[in-house]
Formats: structure tokens, sequence, C-alpha cells
């Protein structure tokens, strides 16, 4: 039963992910974090830490590790992987038998205006639905924790919106920031 | 990971020119699910057909696959670690402020201005305070965006 869970999920997560990686998350999380319980919102926040660390898509580093921990088995992941690819593989196997230059079409063009503020609202969702105290901490029993929470956040943001620092730098520098404050 | 896809499969390997992967890559950015993964399943396709497709995505997923599947079988044994759980503390507010950031750089990117504004603004709140899916969201702001070229756009 948690196969076919599984299955549904991430086949349901690849054909609606628009917008590429970031434009997924929200998905993502949406289903695997709030509407089936497989994982916390921190360990989510972990899995797109070791996706930004790896080489690898965020949309198969999610389905291969939820996969995995909601069924405790190598087959869980091979199973979420695959559905994940499966919508992706349906569809571009259509549009290369038939090469449609679909993407300067005007009803295409049209659906992407009103697509494309709407993946902003997504990823805004994915920001705000991982401001949790498990991430932050809270102001009443946790002072301490939220207040480097929140520097560390707001550090990070002006580094990597104005500076344009490397997400990786960033990272390792919060995991020792981590280890030293804590 | 596009400029490295380009100088394998355009500079290195020659599979296809220069302006059929750029028409590719606006074909995979349109397309839904993960790009590196839709320009293999293409590219796969154009050299040996459905099995090309197949072997191409298998090589591609692989590395994450293994890679991920290794940090799912041993991250819970050492989560519980104490230098472990400190340097995740100070790593996941860092996540979510790098999840922040390219909000505001796709904003631009989709031209948002005072009149569009409203439309990631209640698309957040929906998902964040309703629980709505993102899915919903999807198929609403596309709708909207056919309906709008279709009537708004043409009486204009």
């Amino acid at each position: 039963m948690i196969y076919l869970q599984l299955f549904y999920t991430f086949f349901k997560i690849g054909l609606f992910g628009f917008g590429g990686g970031y434009g997924m998350l929200s998905l993502i999380q949406a289903e695997v974090v709030t509407n089936h319980e497989w994982m916390t919102a921190g360990e989510f926040t972990d899995i797109v830490a070791v996706s930004q660390m790896t080489p690898g898509p965020i949309g198969i580093n999610a389905a291969t590790y939820v996969g995995y921990t909601a069924t405790g088995s190598f087959w869980g992941s091979v199973i979420a992987t695959f559905a994940v690819v499966l919508p992706s593989f349906i569809l571009m196997l259509t549009i290369s038998k038939f090469f449609l230059k679909y993407q300067k079409h005007p009803v295409i063009e049209a659906v992407f205006k009103g697509l494309r503020p709407g993946i902003v609202g997504l990823l805004a969702s994915a920001v705000l639905v991982l401001m949790t105290t498990e991430n932050f901490g809270s102001p009443q029993t946790d002072l301490y924790t939220f207040l480097v929470s929140s520097t560390l956040f707001v550090g990070v943001f002006i580094a990597s919106k104005v500076y344009k620092v490397n997400p990786i730098l960033l990272i390792v520098i919060c995991g020792v920031m981590g280890f030293i404050l804590y | 990971m596009i400029p490295l896809i380009e100088n394998e499969i355009v500079t290195k390997r020659q599979w296809i020119k220069k302006e059929e992967f750029l028409d590719l890559l606006a074909i995979s950015q349109t397309a839904p699910g993960v790009m590196a993964i839709n320009i293999a399943i293409f590219i796969g396709y154009r050299l040996r057909k459905v099995k090309g497709s197949l072997f191409a995505t298998l090589g591609v997923v692989m590395p994450s696959f293994v890679i991920i599947l290794t940090i799912a079988m041993f991250f819970h044994s050492f989560k519980e670690n104490p230098v472990v759980e400190k340097i995740f503390k100070g790593i996941r507010p860092g996540v979510v402020a790098l999840i922040a950031a390219p909000t505001f750089n796709m904003a631009k990117m989709a031209r948002i201005n005072r009149y569009t504004i409203w439309i990631p603004v209640v698309s957040a709140l929906l998902i964040w305070l309703l629980d709505l899916s993102p899915i919903w969201i999807i198929v609403v702001a596309g709708t909207g965006g056919f309906l709008w070229g279709k009537y708004v756009k043409k009486s204009i």
C-alpha cells in the first residue's frame, strides 16, 4: 500500500513540477511533509541542504530519500524515483516524436504568463512553511536558538541575494557556526 | 548543470547542434519535471529512440540515486550525534534563506509588477495558511493565463 502511495505521490510531483527545482520544492513539501507526514519540516530542510551540496536535482534526491525513509527499503527509493521520472519520460518522448516547437505557440505562451507568477508564489510558500520552530527555535522557549537562527537567516539571505556567494560555501559556514555557537 | 550538459553533448560529443540545444533547453524548461532528465530523454531518443532515452535517463539519475540512498541509509544513525545535530541546527535557517533569495530573482524574471503582485502573494498565503495543494495553484494559474490570452489580450 505504501508503495502505491509513494508511486502516486511522486508521479503527481513529476507531472505538476513546473518551474525547475525550486518550483518543485513546494510541491514535494506539500505532499511529503504536510499531506503524508513522511518527514518533518526539519528533515525536509536537511534534504534540501544535502541537495544543495550534491550535484543531483532536488526532485530526484527527495524521491530517493523519501522512498527509503518511508518504507525502510531500497525498493521504496526505486519506486519513488521511477515515479517522479515517468511523467517526463512520457511527455518528452511525445515531444521528441513530433518535435513540436510548442514553446513558441501563443497558447503555451499565454499559459506560462499565468504560470510564472504562480510559481513565484509556490516558492514563497516553501519559505513560509519552512519557518517552523523546528528550524528556527522559538522566541518564547528557546530565545538563544531563535536569535542565532534569525541572524544566520538574514546573513545568508544577504550574502546570497546581494553578493551572490556560492551556496555550498554558505552552508558550510552555517554548519561551522552551528558547531561553535550551540 | 546546464553548461556541463552543453559542454558534453554539444561541444565534446557533437550529438546535437548549438541552435538545436537552445530549442531543447527551452522545451525542457517549459515541460514539467527535472530539467536535466528532460534533456537526457530527448537526446537519448534522437540517438537511439526509446532504448536510448531509457539509458540516458538511467545514466543521469544513477549518481544522485546512489549518493542519496547511501545518505538515507546512514543519516539517521549519526543524526543523533550531538556534533552533527549542532551542525544541522546551524544549517537549517541558512537553507531556508537560500530558498528565499531565488524567490525574488524569480519574481524579477516573471516580470511581477504592481498589477500582478497579488498572484504570488495570494498563492503563497493559500498554501501556507490553508494547506492548499500547490497543484491547484498551478492548474488555476495556467488556466487563468490561457483565458487571459484567449479573451482579454485579443480585445485590447
